[in-house]
């Protein structure tokens, strides 16, 4: 976050601070393999060779034997045993600070986290650690812990396959599925399970707040070698350029779907836009824009407009039948296209 | 930064900590190997002060806490030394667990600039001594994202900065400039917020950051101004989107085995031979009729009369609007 904009000199930062922490480290360690120094340290043994090296010839001023840094080597273990005064990592900066304090409120305020207490004890101790005057200007709340996720992180940690009932929105439909757990996430403050769903054979992502009831079976979860699990860097659901495109001309009042979901185009116009998104169905589509409110005009595919044009005239049509008439049949309904 | 360069600002650090006395620069390019020079030659001279003005600003990025002082009333040339308690982590005793957690923790972070913070943080609390199980989980973990508003506006709420930035509100068209001085940055179910006093409306507002176009520009000195004591940053959010009400009660006809996303929220399902009948508790009724829209010929809407009502106007306007494009279209 403040690096320097020179190239290069980053990472010459990193050796210096990584110095500045070695000899404490290994301080606190004394008789520690250099290969497990190293591993530890996330450098090659080369590298923590190199560093151990330039220490050497470091230390206070005369500079003499007694001054220098002294380390002790007993095979491929180091022990420092003279430390010049550098016996203590350096404090934590600003924004070292924030990162782990943020991240720590982050797990603190996670619904259905285990062990909950420590990440709170943790968070006390780094935050007194960090002397921040002010403290970290973040808070972080999100939404109330659900029984449900605590409830299934049991089970996803019990290693078994699970029966899970499961609300899909795209279809609309709630079904039964036999899952094997991978892990459990949560993505903008929303709790998912992702599983190698056997119905489907494939990785999917299940909100946990739609999942209705878990069962857990007697075999244990397989999640079959060749399942890769999802790339979530660009969030929980990412669309690809082989889900059919939908365009619609909105008004004011659904501006905000631009906000909530991914949009691959918005043009102005008086008053209106035009927005594209890609839509897992059409079915989906369908339901999504009846939804939105009137202000809202299918653009294209044209399949789509007709699939709302007949779906609001079947549904105007059960309403023009005195009641306690039957429902349209769906069969019916789709017949008016 | 070559080889000598590094070893020179060990060395720099490891005296500059052990003097008790402020060094001047002078002193220190008499001790410190690196730094000789021949002190009557005006270019060397001069390249020695752009060196350790260069290494001086290489510590100070590093955090190290370089303090400027006099020895004595005398000395006119300013002197350098590092306070031991101003350099050093204090002791953190944290237990296994608590170290787990940091750990967990510090890999949260999918921004790349917060996540080396995090890393480089952690790799302090190590060189303490403490030991942190790589392996370690709390079985289920939130991916940690923010806007890029994120970083400058925290440094700002830090330092008590004035922040200038553009906003973008969804139904407008035109991003408007914003003078802020940001209190603290809020996540509040999955977004962040900004909440602080807005200069131009003077009053406490707050911004969602992923609304910022472009950058922010802090605007004046640190310390500009005092928040609020003892502000609770998430009230001022929750205010603004708080939980609604759900008093109204519908009751709706679905067709048999449709419409399972209403099924899932009725507080009563009667079923009967044509279909089943739900009670759908509601706040709005155009809200609730916006989403029985959805689901078409599917759900039909018995009472209260304004939600059958605003549900029929909605549909005599879909049917409308897209009649003519349904019928282009064959």
């Amino acid at each position: 976050m403040t690096g320097s904009a020179r190239p290069g000199s980053r990472t010459s930062a990193d050796r210096l601070a990584r110095l500045l922490n070695l000899v404490p480290f290994l301080l606190a360690r004394p008789g520690i393999e250099i290969a497990e120094a190293a591993g530890d340290l996330g450098v090659t043994e080369r590298q923590l060779r190199e560093d151990l090296e330039l220490l050497w010839v470091c230390g206070l001023p005369g500079y003499g034997p007694g001054d220098l840094i002294d380390m002790a080597f007993d095979g491929d273990r180091v022990t420092i045993t003279y430390d010049a005064g550098i016996d203590r990592p350096l404090r934590l900066t600003p924004d070292e600070a924030l990162a782990l304090v943020v991240a720590l409120r982050m797990l603190a305020e996670t619904p259905g986290v285990a062990n909950r207490e420590a990440v709170e004890r943790a968070l006390v101790k780094i935050e007194n650690a960090a002397g921040d005057r002010f403290g970290t200007p973040v808070a972080v709340r999100l939404p109330a812990d659900n029984h449900r996720v605590a409830e299934l992180r049991a089970a996803v940690e019990s290693g078994r396959a699970l029966r899970i009932t499961y609300y899909s929105v795209a279809r609309d439909e709630t079904i039964e599925r036999t899952v094997d757990p991978l892990r459990m996430l949560v993505i903008g403050g929303r709790a998912y399970l992702e599983a190698w769903c056997r119905r489907a054979e494939g990785m999917r992502m299940f909100r946990v707040d739609r999942i209705d009831a878990v069962t857990r079976l007697d075999e244990p979860a397989r999640v079959p070698a060749q399942a890769v699990p999802h790339d979530l860097t660009g969030g929980a659901f990412r669309p690809t350029a082989d889900l059919p495109l939908v365009t619609l001309r909105i008004g004011r009042s659904e501006r905000w779907i631009t906000e909530y979901y991914p949009c691959e185009r918005v043009e102005s116009g008086e008053g209106e836009w035009l927005v594209s998104l890609r839509v897992t169905d059409l079915d989906w589509a369908r339901r999504f824009v009846l939804g939105l409110g009137p202000e809202v005009t299918v653009v294209a595919p044209a399949e789509l407009a007709a699939q709302v044009h007949a779906a609001a005239t079947a549904a105007l049509a059960a309403y023009a039948t005195p009641p306690p008439g039957a429902v349209a049949d769906p069969a019916t309904a789709s017949a008016g296209q | 930064m070559s080889r000598t360069r590094t070893e020179r600002l060990v060395n720099l650090v490891i005296c500059l900590l052990s003097t008790r006395r402020f060094l001047t620069a002078v002193q220190i390019a008499a001790t410190v190997p690196g730094y000789q020079h021949d002190p009557h030659d005006v270019r060397d001279h001069e390249a020695f002060q752009r060196k350790f003005e260069r290494d001086k600003a290489e510590l100070r990025e590093l955090g190290v806490p370089l303090e400027t002082g006099t020895a004595s009333a005398f000395d006119l040339e300013p002197g350098y030394r590092i306070a031991r308690r101003q350099y050093a982590l204090p002791e953190i005793p944290l237990e296994p667990d608590e170290a787990a957690a940091v750990g967990i923790a510090a890999r949260l972070w999918q921004h790349a600039g917060l996540a080396a913070a995090a890393s480089s943080g952690l790799a302090k609390l190590r060189a303490a001594g403490v030991d942190v199980d790589p392996q370690a989980t709390l079985g289920l973990e939130p991916m940690v994202t923010v806007d890029p508003a994120f970083a400058p506006l925290t440094a700002a709420a830090r330092d008590r900065r004035e922040v200038a930035f553009d906003y973008r509100v969804p139904d407008r068209d035109e991003p408007s400039a914003r003078r802020l001085q940001p209190w603290g940055v809020v996540c509040w179910r999955g977004r962040w917020y900004v909440v602080g006093h807005d200069l131009d409306r003077a009053a406490a507002r707050c911004f969602r950051l992923s609304r910022v176009v472009g950058a922010v520009r802090t605007v004046g000195p640190s310390g500009a101004y005092e928040p609020p004591a003892e502000v609770d940053l998430i009230s001022y959010v929750a205010r603004s989107s708080g939980p609604v009400e759900r008093t109204g009660r519908a009751r709706v006809l679905v067709a048999p085995h449709r419409a399972a996303g209403l099924r899932r929220w009725a507080v009563e399902t009667t079923s009967g031979s044509t279909g089943d009948q739900l009670v759908l508790p509601y706040a709005d009724p155009e809200a609730l009729a916006g989403q029985l829209v959805g689901y078409g010929p599917d759900v039909r809407v018995l009472d209260p009369p304004e939600v059958r009502e605003a549900v029929i106007q909605r549909l005599k306007e879909f049917a409308a609007r897209h009649d003519v494009v349904a019928g282009s279209a064959r």
